[in-house]
């Protein structure tokens, strides 16, 4: 779609070439991304609590750079929990306790600061959740809050063609983000988060609230980002885990059953109850 | 919602100076705190005014204890203070408006919440919260050069004529006084009592109307002895309110109350209430004494008042919890 | 049968009542439509009033003193009743927020004259007269319950999927407030506030013994002001015709600016909310 953006090769060099950014870590200093496949997140024995309820149990994990990490599972598993530690977004809310450790590039995430953090590990949502504001400042709004003023066109094109939303919106950059349709909406959210050029991009069921026709474009939206960004993506829908993502965990009651590469988890799951989840026994 | 694990709480900030200091690195606890402020001012203009008017009234409060509620003289030369007329009219007007204003409120309420078509009852509410904005120095305005004439010419000579054996209505009739202040105050408070009542109705659940029609009641008798009964307590809270309104209402009331100190059993009898003769001689109170006494009556307002709004605010918001089911009934 | 005519009748009374509360709205403006529109000329609004029983002569500085209330009001009330809405609706734990709403409602149920009060006790007696700063430090007060209510009120409707995508994006809580909850709610707030001075440039009980009165003009904020609905009470009870008169005049141009204002106001606000609600 977009020749910016040629669809990734295995060679480490061709994918530092496409996502060399310079990304800080806790000295300050700044180096070059890792090579595809190599190791973007580290999830190491965390526990999580929601109050006195023990939600995540000695949760480990491995986010690959540029590959598309799929998070399985039956409701209430603890999918999404995981996937709001990797950006800190639980401490929005009251009485949440995270323990173990999470590393993105070698570094703590808890001692970088969460809003910078928040900069290099985006988040799209489940139902899309536009400002009020226009598709033009939707899409700035990161970029306004980390200090870039003055017009922004280019970032907001880049944003939104990454999103493969730009033809669409193009002629009316000035009206309300509400006007857009849901798979649109989605869309935006998405360039949204794109446009601070985050490392890692976490998608938390990023199609349920829509149809087929807009899933797919986004489920091709995911290939095409896949070369410039890392993706973690929690789904409900293990035909999509099997479509777009490389290596899927599965989760169980809190607990983390098996995490392999896509295909040997799809064809021979090495767990019964992960067998029993795939085949439609329960969930 | 905190972002950061250790963001500061409220309580944080209370102790320890070099504590305050180390947290305030953050931009959100600088906003915090300055939102905080904001609301402790609140507290503080409200802790204040409280104080100021224990304080401003003392020495009237030691000078004449609680005689000053049962005294009847008022006479700032001599130096005698005493709150009973004003005390008195402030009742007597106000429920004298209560009277007037209850029924028309809560008939009105009904015709909103039960009979009338959803959009017609909102445009009525919408008309009934516009009469809730006129200000009170109009009402005095129509009241003095419209209600003050028509009450001396027309209706309290029939009003002698007809109900004159009853001391209520007995008297010259000078067209101000104590029912004309309570017609002017009734009028100002039903938009009060109809949307409120119209509220409390509304949230009387759907099923115990239809319960009683499915028995057969008529559309009335559902209403009056089903959904009004379950929201009596919610109505009782708006007249609580309207009753706050009304002790508190001042300029409508000084313009046609006569503003004389007399207490009098005939409703046509000028006198006075505690808001009016704050309005008229807080000015010019000349003397130490003489502002202790106004302030001490200010006091017994703002008491009053309080009481009043507290009971209406706790009526009001048990009947509301009821109707949605949080309660049970 | 008999229950069918007592159903038809308590019905149609109620209808009446209704009719009854309606019908004095309409009545009041009529009547002062009528009366006051005939005395409404351009000296009205640009004279002084004249000597005590001559005619003519106008309302300008009673005008200008009421502007210059409502700035004063909307300068102390609006900020406070803002900020602590923010802190209620952002940043309150449990006991500090219930105290303050508390406070807020008992405040706003305090009569106006007790409030002008406490205005003569903070500002007019350390000063030694009356003064417009006396005057708009009662309305202030007056303000702050009403917009501090309603702008918690309104940020506390912002949908929290709004609050996270902000965060989501390396917003802090400051920043997701200022950018994102503030500007969605901006127009119930607004509209909270413009209600809350409309209904203090009606008020004259807390004017009476703090801005006072003031038959020139008034230079500066430390003198007494005339105002609006002070000349309204003033001339309505004193003894010349020309003044009843002007009396009707006055509130005429008084009821007219607070019906508008609350008649745009609560129409623009019922046109619903900037955001999606889910």
């Amino acid at each position: 779609m977009n020749a910016a953006f040629p669809l990734m090769g295995n060679s480490g060099a061709a994918a530092s070439a496409t996502s060399s950014k310079s990304r800080v870590t806790a000295e300050g200093s700044t180096t070059a991304a890792p090579g595809a496949g190599t190791l973007r997140m580290k999830v190491t024995r965390i526990n999580f609590y929601y109050g006195k309820n023990h939600a995540l149990h000695n949760v480990s994990l491995d986010v690959a750079t540029n590959r598309v990490t799929a998070l399985i599972g039956p409701s209430g598993c603890g999918k999404s929990t995981l996937l709001r530690t990797l950006n800190r977004m639980h401490e929005t809310l009251r009485h949440t306790r995270l323990e173990g450790e999470i590393a993105l590039d070698g570094v703590d995430i808890l001692t970088l600061d969460v809003t910078s953090l928040r900069r290099q590990v985006g988040m799209v949502f489940q139902k899309p959740n536009p400002f009020p504001k226009s598709i033009y400042e939707n899409v700035a709004y990161g970029l306004r809050i980390n200090g870039h003023k003055g017009r922004l066109d280019d970032a907001v094109e880049k944003s939104l063609r990454r999103a493969a939303l730009w033809d669409e919106v193009k002629d009316k950059l000035h009206k309300s983000a509400y006007a857009l349709s849901g798979g649109q909406q989605q869309r935006l959210c998405i360039a949204r988060a794109l446009a601070v050029d985050p490392e890692v991009l976490l998608l938390d069921e990023p199609c349920s609230a829509l149809d087929p026709v807009n899933t797919a474009k986004i489920e091709e939206l995911l290939f095409e980002l896949k070369p410039s960004c890392t993706l973690v993506i929690v789904t409900h829908n293990m035909q999509q885990a099997a479509r777009v993502s490389d290596s899927t965990a599965f989760l169980l009651n809190g607990e983390l059953i098996e995490f392999s590469p896509t295909r040997q988890m799809f064809t021979t799951p090495s767990d019964p109850r992960t067998e029993a989840y795939i085949t439609g026994r329960f969930g | 919602m905190a972002t950061t694990p250790n963001a500061a709480t409220p309580a944080d900030f209370t102790w320890n100076p070099r504590a305050l200091l180390r947290r305030l690195r953050g931009a959100d606890e600088i906003a915090h705190l300055i939102t905080l402020i904001a609301a402790a001012t609140l507290l503080l203009i409200t802790v204040l005014l409280v104080y100021q008017l224990w304080v401003l009234s003392a020495e009237a409060r030691t000078k004449f204890g609680w005689s000053f509620f049962v005294t009847r003289t008022w006479d700032p030369v001599a130096g005698q203070f005493g709150a009973l007329p004003f005390i008195y009219g402030t009742l007597v007007t106000s429920a004298v408006a209560l009277v007037l204003a209850v029924p028309l409120g809560v008939g009105g309420a009904i015709f909103l919440a039960e009979l009338a078509p959803p959009r017609l009852s909102s445009s009525l509410t919408f008309v009934s919260d516009l009469l809730a904005a006129v200000p009170s120095v109009i009402y005095g305005l129509l009241g003095v050069f419209l209600l003050v004439p028509i009450m001396r010419t027309t209706i309290q000579p029939a009003l002698k004529r007809s109900l004159g054996f009853l001391p209520l209505f007995q008297g010259p009739a000078y067209g101000i006084g104590f029912l004309t202040a309570g017609i002017v105050l009734a009028i100002m408070i039903v938009p009060f009592v109809l949307s409120v009542s119209r509220e409390v109705l509304l949230a009387v659940a759907r099923d115990q109307r239809e319960a009683a029609l499915a028995l057969g009641a008529t559309k009335w008798e559902s209403t009056w002895k089903v959904v009004v009964p379950a929201a009596r307590i919610g109505i009782f809270g708006s007249v609580f309110l309207a009753l706050a309104r009304a002790l508190g209402e001042t300029m409508a009331v000084t313009m046609v109350i006569g503003n004389n100190p007399r207490i009098s059993a005939s409703l046509f009898s000028p006198g006075y209430s505690i808001a009016a003769v704050l309005a008229n001689e807080f000015s010019e109170a000349s003397g130490n004494l003489y502002l202790s006494a106004l302030v001490e009556l200010g006091l017994v307002l703002f008491l009053l008042t309080f009481i009043l709004n507290g009971l209406a605010r706790l009526l009001i918001v048990v009947t509301t919890a009821r109707g949605s089911g949080v309660l049970p009934t | 049968m008999w229950r069918k005519t007592l159903n038809a009748t308590m019905l149609s009374l109620t209808g009446v009542c209704m009719l009854i509360t309606v019908s004095v709205l309409f009545f009041i403006l009529g009547y002062l439509v009528y009366n006051g529109g005939k005395d409404l000329s351009w000296n009205f609004f640009t004279r002084l009033p004249a000597p005590v029983g001559e005619v003519g002569g106008g309302m300008a500085n009673a005008i200008v003193g009421s502007l210059k209330l409502l700035l004063l009001a909307a300068l102390f009330g609006v900020p406070i009743g803002l900020l602590g809405g923010v802190y209620l609706a952002e940043f309150g734990g449990r006991t500090v927020p219930f105290l303050v709403r508390y406070t807020a409602d008992l405040l706003n149920g305090v009569p106006s004259i007790v409030i002008g009060i406490f205005a003569y006790a903070l500002v007019v007696m350390p000063m030694h007269h009356f003064s417009t700063l006396a005057g708009g430090v009662a309305l202030g007060i007056m303000v702050i319950p009403t917009v501090l209510r309603n702008t918690e009120s309104f940020l506390r409707d912002v949908p929290s999927s709004l609050r996270e995508g902000s965060f989501a994006l390396g917003a802090n809580k400051w920043k997701m407030v200022a950018t994102v909850v503030l500007p969605a709610a901006s127009r119930g707030i607004l509209t909270g506030v413009l209600l809350a001075l409309a209904r203090v440039a009606g008020e004259t009980a807390p004017l009476l013994f703090t801005a006072f009165g003031n038959r020139y003009w008034s230079p500066g904020w430390m003198q007494p002001t005339s105002s609006l609905p002070v000349i309204i009470y003033t001339y309505a009870t004193g003894p010349y015709e020309d003044w009843h008169r002007q009396a009707w005049a006055a509130g005429l141009v008084l009821l007219g600016l607070v019906l508008v204002t609350n008649i745009l106001v609560r129409t623009f606000l019922s046109r619903g909310t900037s955001y999606e609600r889910s």
